[in-house]
């Protein structure tokens, strides 16, 4: 193991991004209407599954910028247990 | 009665009753210790916790319930999706840390972990009661969710005792893996569940529209009031605070129940709980399908239809996705998406009787019965317990009115709430004192059950007045709140007069969990 893991922190800023979808999903008045329609289907539905897609991504991307690159086994440094 | 769903039905329970007795074999671990049995040994890697996860939050009871709303109240009932996104943030940013300090202490509950953190036995006490008295309702509405396709088949639709011997037999054969296997059941089964989960409803979302003109057609038939939220008067937030507080609300309380804390922490590390929380949300994407199917029930006009009366008659709303599975697909593949539901219901309620058992048995009788417990004698302790839960839920569905289970759950929801202070705080600092996190804890399940109370414990929405303005919100956020505060205030004051603080048997860095990618 690179031993060096322990002491190359990740930044954390990218962790801020996840407020986007508390903000976007919360804040009813951004999507409680019937148009912009989309093949039949009232805004306020398909804006709300385009945002399952959008969170997905969120996460997947702050994972790899607050991730360690070939670093330490998941949780196992944690407590030096195996 | 309709046999051939019926035989399709039974031959995919007879399936997953095999799996579940044989999953004790699977990674063999000594089912005497408890993080074996109640954990599955804390080795489940990636996928196995998408299904386990997935089985476990996207519950029978979420897939009759929330269409039910939906076809029901309508636009409201939708807060399902946004709930179901936004707490896979939460899941991604706080259950690692929940995960890395359970790992290093061998916690297996929530309350153990609050044991540790504070040194305070009543404090962990309240939090392994709330936790268990909020899943019992819980694992009763995953029989209703059982009892309501077993009527779609036909069977036991006469009344009487003899209508519920399906759902002994079913319940005897879960209790049956479960006290065998352990939370290695559950976890193998979901894999199937999930699978025929995600085909019915694939299907559905398919074959109804083609029958009814497509998806306009289907928006059109809904009426313009249920389409949308009610927008704010005058005086009132009207529907869009009710929404927000609900969605949020939710997401918060969802990772407390102890059902969800048990397969966070049967992970195998850190990083298979983070990449779950990227890749969970595809079970949301499924659920406001589902949520849509409650639309599709009203579009097809299956409340009307003669044939359908008496299950509406019988399960209200509740009646609307089986009626329109029945109506939809012919019979074998009606047997599929009922096992789909029924084996949904068993999943979850297989790992919330092992959640139950966890608390009592970690939290209350070993720490205030049994103090010289060994291991084995812990474990045995466990699996009798998770029976006598089920037993409990089984007596609540067949002999109480099914409106308690509803009212009882919603309360669960408000009343599990109120242990965010002490865990989820807790996994960060321990600035509030743990005699003051009690006296708020108390605050906020008197107020948030009075809350409830108001609206006769019909609706979790309570129209809190503001100045003259009305902010119909989620009674668990309102209740929270009072309990943040009262906690806040009351620690620095606890402090002065030097009420024990217990010991921190934790150190910061059991804290820290693995980052690779």
């Amino acid at each position: 193991m690179d031993p060096d893991a322990h002491d190359r922190r990740p930044p954390r800023w990218p962790n801020v991004l996840l407020i986007i979808p508390f903000v976007a999903l919360l804040w009813v008045p951004f999507y409680n209407s019937i148009e912009p329609s989309l093949w039949g289907v009232p805004f306020f539905y398909w804006y709300q599954f385009l945002w399952v897609p959008l969170t997905s991504l969120l996460i997947i991307a702050v994972h790899r910028l607050t991730a360690v690159p070939n670093g330490p086994p998941d949780g196992r440094d944690a407590g030096g247990r195996p | 009665m309709n046999w051939t769903a019926l035989i399709v039905f039974t031959a995919l329970f007879g399936l997953i009753t095999v799996m579940g007795f044989v999953a004790a074999h699977w990674r063999r671990g000594d089912l005497t210790q408890l993080h074996e049995w109640g954990l599955a040994g804390r080795r489940l890697g990636t996928l196995i916790t998408w299904f386990l996860l997935g089985g476990d939050v996207y519950t029978a009871y979420t897939f009759v319930a929330v269409p039910a709303l939906v076809f029901g109240a309508g636009a409201i009932g939708f807060f399902a999706l946004p709930y179901t996104i936004i707490v896979y943030p939460l899941v991604f940013l706080i259950l690692p840390r929940m995960w890395a300090v359970a790992h290093k202490h061998n916690y297996i509950t929530a309350a153990d972990f609050v044991q540790g953190r504070y040194g305070n036995r009543w404090l962990a006490l309240a939090v392994a009661v709330t936790g268990i008295v909020a899943t019992m309702p819980y694992i009763a509405l995953q029989l209703l969710g059982l009892q309501v396709v077993i009527g779609a088949m036909g069977v036991g639709t006469g009344g009487g005792l003899a209508g519920d011997v399906p759902l002994v037999i079913a319940f005897a054969i879960l209790a049956a893996f479960t006290y065998t296997s352990g939370l290695r059941a559950p976890a193998m089964i979901a894999v199937v569940k999930d699978t025929l989960i995600y085909i019915t409803v694939i299907a559905l979302v398919i074959v109804v529209p083609l029958k009814v003109g497509g998806y306009a057609a289907i928006f059109n038939a809904v009426p313009p009031d249920k389409l949308l939220l009610t927008s704010p008067g005058a005086n009132t937030l009207a529907q869009y605070s009710a929404y927000a507080t609900l969605a949020l609300g939710s997401a918060f309380a969802l990772f407390l129940y102890p059902h969800t804390v048990t397969a966070v922490l049967s992970a195998t590390g850190a990083g298979v709980i983070r990449r779950n929380a990227a890749y969970l949300p595809a079970y949301s994407f499924l659920l406001g399908l589902l949520a849509l199917t409650g639309f599709m029930a009203i579009a097809t006009g299956v409340a009307n239809m003669p044939e359908f009366a008496e299950g509406f008659q019988q399960y209200k709303s509740n009646f609307a996705v089986p009626a329109l599975i029945l109506h939809s697909f012919p019979d074998w593949f009606a047997g599929v998406a009922f096992a789909a539901i029924g084996i949904g219901g068993l999943v979850p309620a297989a790992i919330m009787s092992i959640a139950a058992s966890n608390l009592f048995t970690r939290n209350i009788y070993v720490r205030f019965i049994n103090r010289d417990c060994t291991p084995a004698q812990e474990t045995a302790n466990a699996k009798i317990v998770s029976l006598v839960v089920k037993i409990g839920a089984l007596i609540f569905i067949i002999f109480l009115p099914l409106q308690y289970a509803i009212q009882l759950q919603l309360l669960g929801g408000i009343w599990i709430s109120q242990t965010i202070p002490a865990v989820i705080v807790g996994l960060y600092t321990r600035w509030l004192n743990p005699w003051a996190l009690l006296v708020g804890w108390a605050a906020g399940l008197f107020v948030g059950t009075w809350m409830a109370g108001t609206t006769g414990f019909q609706s979790a929405t309570f129209p809190l007045t503001l100045d003259g303005l009305t902010v119909p919100g989620y009674a668990a956020l309102y209740a929270l709140l009072l309990n943040f505060a009262v906690s806040i205030v009351l620690s620095p004051i606890f402090n002065l007069l030097q009420a024990a603080r217990g010991t921190d048997e934790t150190a910061p860095t059991d804290y820290r969990f693995g980052l690779n990618r």
